[in-house]
């Protein structure tokens, strides 16, 4: 293949193309960490072939292509058990507690296309608490969000997600819980049950409920310190007391003050706990 | 916070392990810069590179978190899984992004991030492996005024890495393992 030498943008086009977005449309990447982010717009203009003046134009003139940047710009890689060994943590230090709330709100922020949704409700399946649970997915980009809605997956994806599952230190079967039909799989309706999908966007979206548990695993690394500190204010918001926030394998709160209000459940899988 | 002002980046991959702990063990005592190494590595087995490291070389070899300051005297190994980058602050950030040349962490990625944030502060080294990664990344530091090294592919045990990266960047420096060993001993 045909290399294409393109020239790289810099700091500062990146930061008046973020300026731009965020005055023609509502979305606000002004705190996105400025590295990833710069990465991501080269991609879109490597991909079609534009440099900036030609992306600064569609951003304005071109019907749609806001919400298509967004859409590329955002990193959806997800699997179903992603990190299995925390799900096991979750088993062991979290569902224990859970039990004791009558009805449970969980939210996974930034959910992507799905899998950590459905993996959850899964776990909670197993812990004979599912049936009084409501799962709320929420992402800004508006794709991933249909196939979360759907629930169908490549099949092929389901041997990761089968190895993963079964890492977790179960002795079920991950195929108990899809249907298989051609080259993709679809997750069985009493998984999907109770599950909820809605856009929400982390930087400039409000506190939509309260919740038991909220997950937001692999999202804060996109964002600068200043857009995590509002971030982790919302979910302090939007947590019940003793209430519990999980976040992914690089995430922590040490550094931020909010990180006093909460009590470390697993140090490794970064689990915390609202206690104030 | 202190902050190093300069970094010394290491992207390896297979064949690459053992030059790089004989680099490190030529480390002085003490020095100003950050190194920050990449080295492909499969997610699904949880090796210990670091903390093996650690104890054998006595001083702080570290697997950074999102939005950790990059600090004199440390050396960073890129987390399997996770891209590693540089922010413009002088910290690093992680992404899980599509895989750059079968590879995440990748080379490229830090590579590419780390030059334009340190410039004429950086210097980079590519050992020996078996795939693509790192040769856009030399390209990126030399560009952004960084100083680039490829390890000579007689040297390499795995030379395909090495050979891409001087085919795609003809003037860059080839170094073969002492001199490699030598610049870390004397590294400030
Ligand atoms: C790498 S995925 C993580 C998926 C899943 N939580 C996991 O760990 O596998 C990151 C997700 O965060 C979403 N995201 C990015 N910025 C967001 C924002 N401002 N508000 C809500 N979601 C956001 C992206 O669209 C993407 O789907």
């Amino acid at each position: 293949m045909a290399k294409l030498i393109s020239s790289h943008i810099t700091f500062q086009e990146l930061q008046d193309i973020v300026e731009l977005l965020g005055k023609v449309s509502g979305f606000d990447l002004s705190g996105y960490s400025k590295s990833s982010l710069k990465r991501r717009i080269q991609r879109i203009l490597d991909l079609e072939q534009m440099d900036v003046v030609d992306l600064k134009n569609a951003i304005v003139n071109v019907e749609g292509f806001q919400t298509y940047l967004i859409n590329e710009v955002t990193v959806n890689v997800t699997e179903m058990f992603r990190d299995p060994r925390y799900y096991m943590a979750l088993r062991g230090d979290v569902l224990p507690y859970l039990e004791t709330f009558p009805r449970l709100k969980l939210w996974s922020a930034g959910c992507s296309t799905g899998e950590e949704v459905y993996s959850l409700a899964i776990v909670l399946a197993e812990a004979d608490l599912y049936k009084r649970s409501f799962i709320y997915g929420t992402d800004v980009n508006s794709n991933v969000l249909e196939t979360a809605k759907k629930a169908i997956y490549p099949l092929k994806r389901f041997k990761i997600y089968s190895e993963n599952y079964n890492a977790t230190g179960t002795c079920n079967s991950l195929s108990d819980y899809y249907t298989a039909m051609y080259d993709a799989a679809i997750i069985r309706a009493d998984i999907r049950k109770n599950v909820l999908f809605s856009q929400h966007n982390l930087a400039t979206d409000y506190v939509f409920n309260e919740f038991q548990f909220i997950s937001c695993r692999n999202v804060l690394i996109y964002f600068d310190l200043e857009l995590q500190r509002r971030v982790f204010q919302l979910f302090y918001e939007s947590l019940s007391e003793f209430g519990f926030l999980c976040l992914g394998a690089k995430e922590t709160m040490v550094n931020h003050e909010i990180r006093s209000k909460f009590k470390v459940v697993n140090k490794e899988f970064n689990i915390y706990q609202k206690i104030k | 916070m202190n902050k190093a002002k300069d970094i010394v980046l290491i992207g390896g991959s297979a064949g690459s392990y053992t030059l790089i702990v004989q680099i490190l063990e030529a480390l002085p005592q003490r020095f100003d810069a950050a190194i920050a190494i990449v080295i492909h590595r499969n997610p699904r087995f949880t090796t210990k590179i670091e903390e093996t490291l650690s104890i054998k070389l006595r001083r702080s070899v570290i697997q950074p978190r999102d939005k950790t300051a990059i600090a004199p005297n440390i050396i960073y190994f890129a987390g399997p899984g996770y891209h590693l980058l540089v922010e413009p602050d002088w910290t690093f950030s992680v992404d899980v992004s599509e895989r750059i040349h079968f590879s995440r962490p990748s080379i490229d990625v830090l590579f590419d991030t780390a030059a334009e944030v340190y410039q004429d502060r950086c210097t980079a080294f590519l050992l020996s492996g078996a795939n693509q990664d790192g040769a856009d990344g030399i390209r990126r530091v030399r560009e952004m005024g960084g100083k680039a090294i490829i390890q000579s592919p007689d040297d390499a045990l795995i030379a395909t890495m090495p050979t891409y990266a001087i085919q795609a960047n003809a003037e860059s420096d080839v170094y073969d393992d002492q001199q490699i060993i030598s610049f870390f001993r004397k590294l400030t």
